[in-house]
């Protein structure tokens, strides 16, 4: 049963990665608007916000941007599986003798993939503007674990918007309030500047402490509470849009 | 296919019933296939003959009765049923972006079958498709797709096969051409279950025809059978004239030997059609 799955979610993956590879132009989407707004705050705006550090803006902005590229390039794996749903391949897939799940993580995987090429894009570009990091090996390893995490936890939200959507523009629309979350975190400025009750939100939600944590794992700083408090965070997001979405689709196929 | 089954018909319906909310579908649907036959279902849209095939294979669970395909009950053992089928669902099932080679491949591989690119390679001969082959299947025809579509649900040579409305949207030609697939998958002992509006191709076709109407079969026998219910035809002595679809199909199978591309093909007889009309 085990080795079904593996081969079946290889398979349909293989497939989905394929879509991406024919329009190449979503990761570089996907890209574009965080790149944009890391020119932004960089070069523009970024002279006058005081982080209450000497790094240079640009060290300083990257996780924030980081995580924004993963919220919005998910929308892109919702969009995808309600296209699927729409047309009859998806009822193809379910009339064969295949692992019921395999549709589910052959797209988990292939947004996975998807996004972390999106993420080492725009990484790219920040080496260009100058962002500098002492972190060793394991520290970058963690970061990326982190971003794994997150790409995952919001995936499987993007499934629910996928599964559940009546319409193209409804299967993304819920990407707008998770790209909007780093804006009221530590992202781009402390939470101290901010006024007491959206310092409040700002500090106890989940995008601060990510944030915070990839921060501290580049400058090579102590991760303190922040990892624990990110880490409960993500998998706690996990886990629960998993249940959510596995029990829509359960529905959805029976 | 062993003897064994043959005793068993392929497919078994008994008093299926389906509502979505209040509107009550199938009523209590009774019928059987027999093994290595062709069965078709008649009925007026509407009448719920996607509902019922999409309940055979696994797509949709009844609210009521029971259906098995050769022997394991949909409901219960939709795993088995599953390796047994395959459908070709009412609007083609086709993956754009890939083409129809890649899409043959693809599902020879979730068959877990050996070299899928002879198989591929094999369909897309049978199917006419060889020129359009390493094309995405977003470019087809509806014709082309059609093809592709029913190529696809041939793979792993399943025994029993659905059909919904396989010839809908075709040209005559075409028509003709799924017609001689659905034939020979019967010659070699596959059960064949089709969907159709078109009385002639369940007359053509069909071992046993059913019509479903108002949730319910009201007819099910051979087409002699069914032809009996009415009184018999007067006699009369006319000029056989040739009916359009023969002078139509005439004209464009010669045509259709001096093209060379399967687009064009197809084209010009979407064209010469829409003339025609
Ligand atoms: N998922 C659904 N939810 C609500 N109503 C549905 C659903 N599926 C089908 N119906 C309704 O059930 C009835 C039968 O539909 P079905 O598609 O089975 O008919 P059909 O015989 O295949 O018709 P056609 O010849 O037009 O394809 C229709 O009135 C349709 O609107
Ligand atoms: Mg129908």
């Amino acid at each position: 049963m085990t080795s079904l799955l593996l081969g079946d979610t290889g398979v349909l993956t293989s497939r989905s990665l394929r879509h991406i590879l024919r329009s190449p132009d979503t990761i570089i989407t996907t890209a574009v608007t965080p790149v944009a707004l890391m020119l932004l705050f960089v070069y523009v705006l970024g002279g006058a916000i005081n982080t209450g550090s000497n790094q240079s803006y640009v060290n300083y902005l990257l996780p924030g941007i980081l995580l924004i590229t993963i919220a919005s390039g998910i929308a892109y794996t919702a969009y995808r599986l309600f296209l699927d749903l729409q047309g009859g391949i998806f009822e193809r897939f379910q009339s064969m003798p295949i692992a019921r799940s395999s549709v589910l993580w052959a797209h988990v995987l292939t947004s996975l993939a998807a996004n972390l090429a999106s993420v080492a894009i725009v990484t790219g570009v920040a080496l260009i503007m100058g962002f500098r990091t002492g972190a060793s090996v394991a520290g970058w390893l963690a970061v990326a674990g982190i971003l794994v995490l997150f790409t995952l936890a919001l995936t499987w939200i993007a499934v629910i918007a996928g599964l559940s959507a009546k319409t193209v523009d409804g299967a993304s629309a819920f990407s707008y309030p998770l790209i909007f979350l780093p804006f009221i975190s530590s992202a781009f400025v402390p939470t101290s500047s901010m006024p007491a009750p959206v310092a409040w939100f700002a500090e106890n939600q989940p995008v601060t402490s990510i944030v915070n944590a990839i921060r501290a794992l580049f400058t090579r700083q102590p991760v303190g509470d922040d990892i624990w408090i990110a880490l409960a965070w993500l998998v706690g997001i996990l886990v629960a849009a998993y249940a959510i979405a596995t029990a829509i689709y359960r529905r959805r196929i029976s | 296919m062993t003897t064994g089954q043959a005793l068993e018909p392929a497919i078994r319906v008994q008093g299926i019933g389906k509502s979505f909310k209040d509107l009550h579908v199938l009523r209590g649907v009774d019928l059987e296939v027999e093994a290595g036959s062709i069965f078709a279902l008649l009925g007026s849209n509407g009448a719920g003959k996607t509902t019922l095939v999409r309940i055979l294979s696994t797509l949709l669970k009844a609210d009521s009765g029971t259906a098995t395909v050769r022997g394991f009950d949909v409901g219960t053992e939709p795993g088995k049923v599953r390796e047994s089928i395959s459908l070709t669902g009412q609007f083609a099932a086709v993956d754009e972006v890939l083409t129809g080679r890649e899409n043959l491949m693809l599902v020879a591989r979730l068959r877990h079958l050996k070299s899928p690119a002879a198989i591929a390679d094999d369909l897309l001969i049978r199917f006419s498709l060889t020129e359009a082959g390493n094309r995405k299947a977003s470019t087809y025809s509806g014709g082309m797709r059609r093809r592709l579509d029913i190529a696809m649900s041939l793979i792993g040579n399943p025994p029993v096969v659905f059909l919904d409305e396989p010839t809908t949207g075709l040209d005559p030609q075409a028509r003709v051409e799924v017609w001689q697939t659905i034939k020979q998958l019967a010659d070699g002992g596959t059960t064949v279950l089709l969907t159709t509006q078109y009385l002639d191709e369940a007359e053509q076709l069909a071992d046993r025809i059913a019509i479903l109407h108002r949730g319910k079969i009201i007819q099910d026998g051979t087409l002699a059978e069914l032809k009996q219910l009415l009184p018999p035809a007067k006699v009369d002595y006319v000029e056989k004239q040739p009916s359009l679809e023969e002078v139509f199909i005439a004209l464009v199978s010669e045509a259709g030997e001096a093209g060379t591309a399967d687009a064009d093909r197809v084209d010009d007889k979407v064209a010469a059609r829409k003339e025609l009309r």
